[in-house]
């Protein structure tokens, strides 16, 4: 079933609901309010609805989070909104020995209910210091939480349950994912179809009917259009059946529903936008390799952005930030190796 | 100053001398920043505060924490990693939370998270207000600066309050800030009230009012307390020349009170060090701490 609404749409639908189901939320972040509504849009019409607690603030990354730190360690809950999240690694004091660590650094468990926005990613022509995905920097911090927006998850959904559960979150938004189609379960076009793989609506499984799963591929909510577009090129090209599965939250990262996909599939790999080394992926390989090695027919394979900085000029950036394309050379690749 | 104030301003000499002389018997791993020379700034300030509101205290906030709590056993065994400890020997001697007391270990992050809880006192209609302590060394950081922009402009009930030691663990002021802390706050438009005085009745005759404006009014304040460091940075790493060092205990409220006041300062010494040393005894023989990892 298709939903007619873009997924910036259902994300501000999504902070909508949260002010107007909590009178101690807060959000804060650069040039938040209307008529601008932040960068990006997520935040229209929250400062004209909620005036007194949407915080337009200084250029302060690392002070906003902060102020955000203090809210909701006194009994407050808080989103921030990082106008481009390359401007995380300014916060990054805050959101590693603050927010993660007063969970559990004074000896009992603390709420910590915040959600760090990073609008991420590339593709859109901004450049080295405005298109970068930066998830990796944060894995494995003990308590955050890493979720990814994705047009495939309903965000209020995400983010009630993460702002419930009380460990502070960094929310990655890919940038391009804003105007996508958001999509509910049923079937996404004429050859593919989604459910989720997990009662609690984690993992969304994309698959095409009927399909024998011969490669899955593991990737971000931002990587669904590309994953979808080489899977379409897979299927149509080569009758290489490809099955997508997508987490909402990356870290800590979640394996039980992948375990009968992972031995049903000849190859596994992951593809993600980041640069290579220290990543998602990696510890995804990790952690499949740690929880099913006996099902893996062959070692989880990666693919990443190059290991570059990502240029301005949009026929530079293409060959930098990884595309449909890199994915279906990447699964081909891995296939005919094995098959040879 | 009465018996009360005293018997405290003790009890936190004592404890810290107490934790120098427990690391050099290998009882306290890691290690320790005592305010030695710098008790009577959180006692001035004691009454001041009230149940409402937040403190947010640095690494060197022993002091801090027994004004505000006057539980001594409890921090020491938070220290020695014994059962009974504040934070059950998580947080050690730097990371301390109990009610609305919150401290850390690196300088200057607490002062926007104070920004935060005062906006939440502000906006709960409360008349409390959030009080962070540092040092003339946190300058450095811009974190400071991000925090009292933000607490002017959005008139945040922020009360800073400086403990200038005039060093900075081996730094002195005139090498690691320029111009001046009340000009800093002057740039920010943020009311400054800077005091030498030691004494606890001037000091808190001089700060209930502006405290009063802080609560009332929710502009910030930065308080400096021009202050002595008497003892080392941590345990034993000071650099200062003997008479530098021989200046700062010539400024020790401590020495000046005994000469002042011989027999009600003997009877409190006697009455603090006792307790501290009892509490060094009954603390020492508990069993360590018990924690697990929260899933």
């Amino acid at each position: 079933m298709l939903r007619t609404e873009r997924v910036v749409d259902n994300l501000n639908g999504a902070l909508h609901a949260l002010f107007a189901d909590d009178p101690r939320l807060f959000l804060l972040g650069e040039d938040v309010l209307d008529p601008y509504g932040g960068a990006f849009k997520v935040t229209a019409g929250l400062s004209t609805k909620y005036p007194d607690r949407v915080l337009s603030t200084p250029i302060s990354e690392s002070g906003i989070v902060g102020v955000a730190n203090g809210l909701a360690l006194t009994g407050n809950r808080a989103i921030v909104e990082i106008m481009f999240g390359d401007f995380a690694a300014l916060c990054f004091d805050q959101i590693l020995n603050v927010s993660a660590k007063s969970v559990s650094m004074y000896g009992r468990r603390l709420d910590v209910p915040l959600v760090v926005r990073c609008p991420m990613g590339g593709n859109r022509g901004y450049g080295p210091t405005h298109s970068q995905s930066l998830q990796k920097h944060f894995i494995g911090i003990p308590d955050l939480l890493l979720h990814e927006l994705s047009p495939l998850h309903d965000s209020l959904t995400v983010l009630r349950r993460v702002l419930d559960g009380g460990r502070p979150c960094m929310f990655f938004e890919n940038k391009p994912v804003y105007g996508e189609r958001a999509l509910a379960p049923g079937a996404i076009d004429d050859l593919f179809g989604y459910r989720f793989a997990d009662e609690d609506r984690n993992w969304a499984r994309v698959a095409a009917e009927g399909g024998a799963g011969t490669v899955l591929l593991i990737t971000t909510g931002g990587m669904v259009s590309r994953a979808l577009e080489a899977a379409r090129t897979l299927l149509l090209e080569d009758e290489i059946d490809v099955t997508v599965m997508v987490p909402s939250q990356l870290y800590p990262f979640l394996p039980q529903p992948l375990l009968t996909e992972v031995a049903r599939a000849e190859h596994v790999l992951v593809a993600e936008e980041s640069t290579s080394g220290g990543t998602w992926g990696s510890e995804v390989a990790l952690r499949l390799g740690e929880v099913c090695w006996d099902r893996l027919k062959h070692p989880v394979g990666t693919i990443h952005s190059r290991d570059s900085i990502i240029p301005a000029a949009r026929h530079l950036e293409r060959q930098v930030v990884v595309q449909a394309q890199d994915i279906v050379d990447g699964i081909r690749g891995r296939v005919a190796a094995c098959t040879s | 100053m009465d018996d009360s104030d005293l018997h405290l301003l003790l009890t936190i000499r004592h404890f810290e001398l107490a934790l120098l002389r427990l690391f050099e018997q290998g009882r306290i791993d890691g290690t320790t920043h005592t305010c030695l020379g710098q008790e009577y700034v959180p006692v001035a300030l004691r009454p001041l505060l009230t149940d409402d509101d937040y403190v947010f205290s640095n690494h060197r906030g022993h002091g801090h924490y027994l004004a505000r709590f006057e539980d001594p056993a409890a921090l020491l065994a938070e220290i020695m990693g014994r059962s009974g400890g504040v934070c059950q020997g998580v947080g050690g001697s730097q990371h301390l939370h109990q009610g609305r007391y919150f401290s850390s270990g690196v300088q200057g992050e607490s002062l926007p998270v104070a920004v935060g809880a005062a906006l939440s006192l502000k906006h709960a209609g409360s008349s409390g207000l959030a009080l962070a302590y540092i040092g003339d060394g946190t300058f450095g950081e811009g974190a400071v600066y991000e925090a009292l922009n933000m607490a002017r402009l959005w008139d945040a009930p922020l009360a800073v309050v400086v403990e200038n030691n005039h060093i900075a663990q081996t730094t002195p002021t005139d090498r690691h800030l320029a111009g001046s802390i009340s000009g800093r706050a002057a740039a920010f438009g943020i009311a400054y009230h800077g005091t030498g005085s030691q004494d606890l009745s001037a000091i808190r005759a001089d700060l209930e009012p502006l405290l009063r404006r802080v609560r009332d009014h929710g502009e910030p304040l930065v308080v400096e307390f021009d202050t002595v460091r008497v003892g080392p940075h941590s345990k034993g790493d000071d650099t200062r020349e003997p008479a530098q060092l021989q200046a700062a205990r010539d400024r020790d409220w401590h020495t000046a009170y005994e000469r002042s006041y011989p027999d009600q300062f003997a009877a409190a010494d006697a009455s603090a060090r006792g307790a501290v040393d009892a509490a060094v005894a009954e603390v020492g023989a508990r069993e360590p701490s018990d924690w697990r990892v929260a899933c």
